[in-house]
């Protein structure tokens, strides 16, 4: 190098080696006060003291053979999953199809239909995702509708009051997620509308139902309803607490959709706008993409908190997951073992929505090409 | 009006004023922003707008296209009077491009993706024949190996350089450029004056509104200076600088131009 150079460009050196590697880790993360280090031994020792007895109940001296209470009985010290196994058929699908156990393909298809397509949506590089995901919104509920409720191709139907379980749990919140989404999205638009009709109506309807518990909602739905209909005509119950869910979070999704639309850049609707682009294709094409994205956090917020509020159904007189599993456990068969039942329909409510909430982490991070998170 | 003035636009005289602007006025609230403002602006002239901030310049070019509603007056664009119909509204700002200070380029779409989307949806062109125009005018700009990138990833200067391809996509008949170099970094001005400057060379009709002095000497047929709403002066370049008529202008060009 000329020695006359002023600058000199220096050469990138590792960084030392007290600041990488497993030691460092613990020792910045674990052990850097000793607060820290005495919090760290106490949550150890907390840990060592309660999961060790968890798992010799629920795995290492579990009951899972037999078909009815008496091994249970016999070994109280662990879990007993007999329950579960025996009622297996009751917890996931329901009254109908428990007592009918040659008409149990039927739901077992549908799901199976279902997980079939999530499958490959969740995937990145499938191809065709648009179609797959126009024929699960639209197609697919009509063939959950003919297998699970039957009435045609001689499948006998399957009375929806004997609807239960994990089943009707898929159906209120599908239909719940899969309707308040567009419905959201067109009153969160309505809310930010300049025509003060519209604008009024969307908040109106926004502020009542998100005002209202979605309890309520449904004993509403089941009470007063049919007061205004003829006395002839029977509205279904799932129906009925379907259109109550729907109501309900398309008013959560309406806001969780505004909240994503305020953060958009007034720049960007004036940039489409200058281009000659028109209300719709503005929205469509440059406005709803970006707000969705930024909400999508929220509105997953609002999908699993409605999943788990499926088991408010109950008030009318539905069982869903939770409430059959309940129902089970108070049986003559089965009485005693609710913590079993409370466990496994906690476990499906939690592995359902830590999958929405690790999808939609993926999502985020697919759709940010701004570098925002990370 | 829209359907005969739409095969009027064709057979009319090259000298004929393609913008109208006719006793402007604009309020915001009670803040009078534009006060009597008349100006015609000829096909393929190039003008450009100077003055302090505040002074209403950016807003007099954002009533051209309606991004601001004027209360009186007139502004007539190729034939085609500014109302409230969204449709004559909408044709009018297809037909004139704009330039932003802060580039407001979609992040969301790759930078092909920005340029043919308008042509794709409002001008119905094919995908095919959009993607073919863009990539001409992003190698026109000098940046056609950046197209499927996202915005985010690009320096300033070259978002810039992609929202003018963006805004040319559209076969604009004007172009408005409001602020374009005032948010870019000292050595990204260049890039884009020089850009700008060659889309002057090619006869495009400009409106510019900028502190770039140097710009506004080699490039404008007029330049307009304003304050407080008002056109103070109206000159071309070489009598504007150098023989400012109202003191407003002197003070205005001294300190701006000698710092």
């Amino acid at each position: 190098m000329n020695k006359n150079e002023v600058f000199i460009k220096l050469p990138d050196r590792p960084p030392p080696s007290s600041t990488v590697g497993i030691i460092a880790w613990t020792q910045k993360n674990l052990f850097s006060s000793t607060t820290n280090a005495l919090t760290t031994i106490l949550f150890f020792y907390l840990i060592y003291l309660y999961i060790p007895p968890f798992f010799d109940w629920a795995i290492f001296n579990a009951n899972f053979s037999g078909s009815d209470r008496s091994i249970c009985d016999a070994n109280k010290a662990g879990a007993c999953w007999t329950f579960i196994k025996v009622r297996f058929d009751q917890l996931l699908f329901g009254l109908y199809f428990a007592s009918n156990p040659d008409q149990i393909w039927r739901p077992v298809v549908a799901l199976s239909i279902f997980v079939l397509l999530l499958i490959p949506l969740v995937i990145e590089k499938t191809p065709h995702k648009k179609w797959l995901l126009i024929f699960l919104l639209t197609i697919y509920p009509i063939i959950f509708i003919t297998l699970v409720y039957g009435g045609y191709f001689g499948i006998p139907i399957s009375n929806t009051t004997q609807w239960g379980g994990f089943l009707l749990t898929f159906a209120l919140a599908f239909v719940g997620i899969v309707l308040a989404l567009p419905i959201g999205i067109i009153l969160a638009l309505g809310r930010r509308s300049e025509m003060p009709i519209i604008r009024a109506l969307s908040v109106t309807y926004i502020e009542f139902w998100r005002g209202t518990p979605l309890i309520t909602i449904l004993f509403m739905a089941s009470v007063m309803l049919p007061l205004f209909f003829p006395s002839g005509v029977e509205f279904d119950k799932v129906v009925r607490a379907m259109i109550g869910i729907t109501l309900f979070q398309s008013a959560y999704t309406a806001e969780a959709v505004r909240g994503g639309l305020q953060a958009i850049d007034k720049g960007q609707s004036e940039a489409s706008m200058a281009l000659g682009m028109g209300y719709w294709q503005r929205n469509v094409f440059i406005i709803l993409p970006q707000a969705l994205k930024i909400s999508i956090p929220s509105i997953v917020n609002t999908f699993i908190a409605l999943f788990k509020d499926t088991s408010l159904v109950s008030i009318i007189g539905l069982l869903d997951l939770l409430n059959m599993s309940q129902t089970a456990s108070r049986s003559l068969d089965w009485n005693g073992y609710d913590i079993e039942g409370y466990l496994f329909a906690g476990f499906i409510f939690w592995a359902c929505c830590y999958g929405m909430s690790s999808y939609s982490q993926k999502l985020e991070r697919k759709l940010d090409t701004e570098g925002r998170t990370e | 009006m829209t359907s005969a003035s739409a095969s009027k636009k064709s057979t009319k005289n090259e000298i004929s004023p393609i913008i109208t602007i006719n006793k402007l006025n604009k309020w915001y609230g009670k803040f009078h922003v534009l006060k009597d403002i008349d100006l015609e602006v000829n096909k393929t002239e190039k003008i450009v707008i100077c003055g302090p901030s505040g002074s209403g310049k950016s807003t007099l070019i954002r009533c051209i296209n309606r991004l601001e509603v004027h209360q009186e007056g007139s502004i007539v664009v190729d034939g085609t009077e500014l109302t409230d119909d969204v449709k004559q509204i909408n044709e009018i700002r297809s037909d004139v491009g704009m330039v932003f200070q802060h580039f407001n380029l979609f992040p969301h779409l790759t930078v092909l993706e920005n340029c043919t989307l308008a042509p794709i949806w409002v001008r119905k062109k094919s995908k095919l024949e959009a993607d073919e125009m863009a990539m001409e005018l992003l190698t026109k700009v000098k940046i056609p190996d950046q197209a499927k990138k996202y915005p985010g990833q690009l320096s300033g200067g070259q978002q810039q350089r992609v929202a003018i391809a963006r805004a040319l996509c559209m076969q604009p008949r004007v172009m408005l450029f409001d602020e374009p170099t005032s948010a870019l970094d000292p050595e990204m001005i260049k890039e884009v004056l020089e850009t700008m400057i060659e889309l002057a060379e090619s006869g495009m009709t400009m409106l510019v509104v900028t502190h770039e002095m140097g710009f506004a000497n080699k490039v404008a047929d007029r330049v307009i200076f304003m304050d407080e709403g008002q056109i103070v002066e109206q000159n071309d370049p070489k009598n504007f600088f150098n023989n400012p008529k109202s003191d407003r202008t002197k003070l205005f060009l001294s300190q701006i131009l000698n710092h």
